[in-house]
């Protein structure tokens, strides 16, 4: 006991983590890669089918020309290399929900190759390669019978055109590699060529890592992680699958190389050995489809059509706003959002303001979920705000007011209205009562008049209470303050 | 004048002079199929009341003016090409029962051309094979000589035609699988080149040798199915966009001026005296009729059978692996496992054939044997191209035997796979290459089985081999020559 | 020897076919015999040489992204052997 927590203290801070990335974007095509079925999202199982997906003797399959050129956008949204020549190779293997049995993708030759996207962890930048992309057809869906030993096979999926990206082994710590995963999700967004939908698998993600000990050059053994559906189960499952990993290594054993699977429920990596057979692809280039060959001016043509991407967005906010990179890095890290603040932001003076709101109250309030879910719309914020400035109400009562609009979606003045929420700012209406609370508080009036400054929060506190919140703030200060000392 | 035995020029011709119908027409050829079909075995599923009801649509279209190029022909189509609500079997067990849910463009073209399909003929299961022996569902028999071997892979599409069951048929031709069987049952056969003709609803066997080819009792029967079935087709992404033009306008013109290539290595040990003779007949009847012929060498010759058993395969492999039980096709239920449904049903539903070529496409393709293998035939496969490329500077078609023999008894190749590989030397190399390649009649063997002479042309050139062809035929008058079947 | 028993039974297994021990045994044999024979290629010296997939080179062959009838559920089902009215079924995966 006693030599193993000596080795452990030797090698507490000595190991360095290495994770690489592997994302599957379905793309956000009308029709299917190979085939012109429609996307099916929730419809009766095999109804978006025809031969060519169902793998039928004789059928032929034709390349969608959108997935070409969402590969290309995505592609010059990461800096990347598009590979001028690319064509497609047949991945061999046969599983039930493949029923060529063979996945058509790219192997040696990808359409995009070495690029890289800034990934922003607590205040500090970091470039995070991407090695490849590739275009690729998804398979279809197994349902396990409950109690039969049985599979129901549903091929509304396969044919979906995926793009697979691959990140170099460049993050070297679970935030990292949320960050990277946040980052490539809000690229696609922004080109909106896919939904992002981890839940609903419109975005997947694997991992692979492993851990070496600081300063060696040589990767460790790396085990690859897969059923991780949510942003926060990917990097829960790297924080698991580091100190599972580091703990084995401290006890001198080695790490076996396999796939593991993260169960959400148990919070723990599960091993697959012994289920999965080691798998020899065959990869050879497909001779039903011909080489994409791809020149300059399509290249040209998309990369006219890019959106403002998310770093761009940042710098801009920062400039135009006037905000802080914190606010800027917050507020671009979806499309949506963005776009909300904007138009918030565009309705009244004070885009800082603006931006304070939307990175507490409003984040906090949707509570993880997204922001097209949210009732409020920006104008109604960009208003709530506006009337703040006006003093229409006071800053602590348009709190209360934005819960109100969040929970009913309605408008901010006609909550302020039913709830009788303006706030006070007749002087002569507030004078009436600081006089009252002074004449009922000598103590405190003593006190104040003695040097003891901070029971002006009492006085203002029982204005407040008088007013039920709608006390004009500044002015109720000043008044007390004026009479507290004529 | 039986109506059988009429060309579909011929046919035409008598259609549009209302002296024939195409009742009469479709009649007379199931009548025959009737008298001959347990001698020959051509045909896994006969459409007798299908096939009547669309020639009285062809003779009422007609009436009305509105007939298409094939109006009332009736043509049979290797089960390996998919016709909607038809059983499509490729021979095979494991598609016994499969049912298509759509056309092969080419019947589709065939079927807006008034063409009747008579049914679904022979076939070396998968296309796998050079005598039709693989077939699960009968093997059919050479109309010159009763058990002797049609060739293959495409047996039923030329018995069918030699003996006079229908005027045409649709076959396909990865490694010589039109045009041996053509040679050896006296029937026209052209393998078009590569992207010429659509391959969408062809079940593939070999993606990238791959081609659907007529079988015709003459020449200028060939050149009017060129016509309907060549032309780039969408669904096809390897079909090439090149105007078909009308393949009979050469054919009259004749071959002065041609320069015809006679390759060495094709004429050497193993080939039969014979073939021989009736293939340097050839090479005479085209220099008497002013073609200047020369010597060439295609130097590659001998690697041609050891690229294509290893590039040929390999695509089987891969696109055989559909053939799991799950979607479709034959399965075996009685499986407690997935592992065992798909081994058990594989094992099953393929023959010996199928099974040995999937073993050696996978083990080609598999790890630590890619580059010796495949990557390696395809290197070499360049090669040849180059042969072709490097020969057609020099001349404007080469001639040389389709095989090196004419057709042999049943039973004899069971045994000694690598030896059949062999035969087929002098055919898979067009495919190989791409190019197109055509065989005609050109004579007999002294036991009476018909020889072909095989010429091949550069790409997109079948008008230069339809030119010379017909040129052979009309100086041995071996045009529509139907055997006698013995009833 | 150019494949080995062992060896076949792996391809069986890539390829997910079941051989009896006579199977087994003949097609060691034939593949044997033709590998042998196919090493012929050898001779050849392909260095820089590109392999060819197509004889004849076609290049970007696409479609327009535009949608296209799918089969019916029971089109889609109806070849299969076993399967309920809305999807194929297969014994399950371990």
């Amino acid at each position: 006991m006693v030599l193993r927590q000596i080795r452990r203290q030797r090698y507490m801070m000595n190991f360095e983590t290495v994770i690489g990335l592997e994302i599957h974007a379905q793309l956000k095509t009308r029709t299917k890669i190979f085939c012109g079925c429609a996307l099916s999202f929730g419809d009766p199982p095999n109804s978006h089918t025809c031969p060519v997906c169902l793998g039928m003797p004789g059928v032929l399959p034709v390349l969608n020309k959108k997935v070409v050129e969402y590969a290309i956008k995505m592609g010059l949204a990461t800096n990347s290399q598009i590979n001028r020549f690319n064509q497609f190779a047949r991945k061999n293997y046969f599983y039930p929900d493949l029923p060529k049995g063979y996945q058509t993708s790219q192997f040696d030759l990808p359409i995009v190759e070495h690029g890289s996207v800034e990934i922003d962890v607590d205040g500090s930048k970091k470039t995070i390669g991407i090695t490849r992309m590739h275009m690729e057809e998804d398979a279809g869906k197994l349902i396990h019978d409950e109690r039969e030993p049985l599979s129901y096979v549903d091929l509304n999926r396969t044919g979906t055109p995926l793009l697979e990206i691959v990140s170099e082994p460049d993050l070297r710590s679970p935030q990292e590699a949320y960050a990277y995963l946040k980052k490539i999700h809000a690229i696609l967004r922004y080109l909106d060529i896919c939904d992002g939908n981890m839940q609903e698998g419109s975005f997947r993600c694997d991992a692979n890592i492993s851990l070496r000990p600081v300063g060696q050059e040589e990767f460790g053994i790396r085990t690859e992680l897969k059923n991780m559906n949510s942003f926060r189960n990917v990097q829960n499952a790297l924080e698991y699958e580091v100190r599972r990993q580091r703990d084995l290594l401290l006890d001198g054993e080695t790490i076996i190389q396999e796939t593991l699977l993260w169960n959400p429920d148990s919070n723990r990596t599960e091993s697959m050995r012994g289920k999965e057979d080691a798998h020899d692809y065959r990869y050879f280039p497909c001779p039903d489809l011909v080489p994409v060959e791809i020149d300059e001016a399509w290249i040209d043509a998309i990369r006219k059509t890019l959106p403002e991407l998310p770093d761009e967005r940042k710098n801009r906010f920062i400039e135009e706003y006037n905000l802080p990179e914190y606010d800027a890095v917050i507020l671009t890290g979806s499309r949506e959002l963005a776009d909300y603040f904007e138009t918030a932001a565009r309705l009244c003076a004070n885009a800082k303001k603006v931006s304070n709101w939307i990175m507490t109250e409003l984040l906090r309030e949707l509570k993880g979920e997204d922001i097209s879910g949210c009732k409020v719309a920006p104008e109604q914020l960009g208003e709530l705000i506006a009337m703040v400035e006006k003093g229409t109400i006071s800053g602590k009562i348009a709190k209360t007011v934005f819960i109100d609009m969040m929970a009913t979606g309605k408008d901010p003045a006609v909550i302020v209205k039913e709830k009788n929420l303006v706030q006070v700012s007749d002087e002569g209406e507030l004078q009436a009562m600081v006089e009252e609370i002074v004449a009922a508080n000598p103590d405190q009036a003593e006190q104040f008049r003695q040097g003891k400054t901070k029971v002006m929060g009492f006085f203002v506190g029982q204005l407040m209470k008088k007013t039920k919140g709608k006390a004009n703030p500044k002015m109720a200060n000043e008044l007390f303050v004026r009479t507290l000392t004529e | 004048m039986q109506p059988y035995t009429l060309t579909i020029a011929e046919s035409l011709d008598h259609l549009q002079k209302k002296e024939l119908t195409s009742k009469d027409l479709v009649e007379s050829c199931l009548q025959r199929i009737n008298k001959t079909e347990t001698k020959l075995h051509s045909f896994i599923s006969v459409f007798e009341e299908k096939a009547m009801r669309r020639a009285e649509e062809e003779d009422n279209k007609r009436q009305q003016g509105q007939s298409g190029s094939l109006s009332g022909i009736p043509i049979s189509i290797k089960d390996l090409l998919c016709a909607k609500d038809t059983a499509t079997t490729c021979g095979s067990k494991m598609l016994e029962n499969f049912i298509s849910p759509y056309n092969a463009t080419v019947v589709e073209k065939l079927e807006n051309e008034g063409a009747v399909i008579i049914g679904k003929v022979a076939m070396d299961e998968f296309a796998m094979g050079s005598t039709s022996e693989t077939c699960a569902f009968g093997v059919p028999d050479n109309p010159w000589k009763e058990g002797y071997i049609t060739g293959g892979s495409s047996g039923g599409s030329a018995s069918s035609v030699a003996g006079g069951q229908c005027l045409a048929s649709l076959g396909s031709d990865t490694g010589g699988s039109v045009r041996q069987p053509a040679s050896l049952c006296g029937v026209v056969g052209l393998k078009p080149t590569y992207g010429r003709v659509s391959r969408y609803g062809l079940v593939a066997f070999a993606s990238s040798l791959d081609q659907v080819g007529p079988l015709t009792r003459d020449v200028r029967d060939c050149a009017l199915m060129m016509n309907c079935i060549a032309g780039y087709d969408e669904k096809d992404s390897t079909s090439v966009k090149i105007d078909k033009g009308d393949f009979r306008q050469s054919l009259e013109a004749g071959v002065k001026g041609l320069k015809i290539g006679v390759p060495r290595e094709y004429f050497g040990e193993g080939l039969n005296e014979d073939v021989e003779k009736i293939v340097r007949n050839g090479v005479a009847i085209l220099e008497d009729a002013g073609a200047e012929v020369m010597d060439v060498s295609m130097p590659h010759t001998e690697y041609c059978v050891a690229a294509y058993y290893l590039i040929a395969p390999a695509e089987a492999s891969s696109n055989l692996a559909r053939y799991d039980g799950v979607v479709y096709g034959y399965r075996d239920g009685t499986a407690d496992s997935l592992m065992d449904m798909y081994k058990q049903t594989r094992s099953q539903g393929f023959g010996d054939e199928v099974k040995r070529r999937i073993l050696i496409g996978t083990y080609a393709l598999s790890s630590g044997y890619y580059d010796a293998y495949y990557k390696k035939a395809s290197q070499v496969r360049t090669i040849i191209l180059n042969d072709y490329k490097k020969v057609f500077e020099q001349c404007d078609a080469i001639i040389s035997p389709v095989a090196p023999t004419a057709a042999w008894k049943r039973g004899e190749s069971a045994d000694d796979p690598l030896a059949l590989y062999l035969s087929d030397i002098f055919s898979l190399s067009a495919n190989l290459a791409g190019v197109p390649g055509l065989s005609v009649p050109g004579g007999f063997t002294a036991d009476g089985l018909p020889v072909g002479i095989q010429l091949q042309g550069p790409h997109f050139r079948e008008d230069i081999l339809l030119k010379l062809a017909y040129n052979i035929e009309k100086s041995t008058n071996l045009a529509n020559v139907l055997p006698e079947i013995q009833q | 020897m150019k494949i080995s028993r062992q060896e076949v039974e792996h391809v069986a297994h890539l390829a997910r076919l079941n051989l009896s021990e006579d199977d087994l045994v003949k097609m060691t044999g034939q593949l044997d015999e033709i590998l042998n024979y196919v090493a012929k290629l050898e001779e050849l010296d392909t260095t820089d040489i590109e392999p060819t997939t197509h004889a004849f080179s076609v290049k970007n062959a696409y479609r327009d992204d535009i949608a296209q009838e799918s089969l019916t559920q029971e089109e889609s089902l109806r070849n299969c052997a076993v399967r309920n009215n809305e999807a194929f079924i297969v014994p399950r995966i371990l």
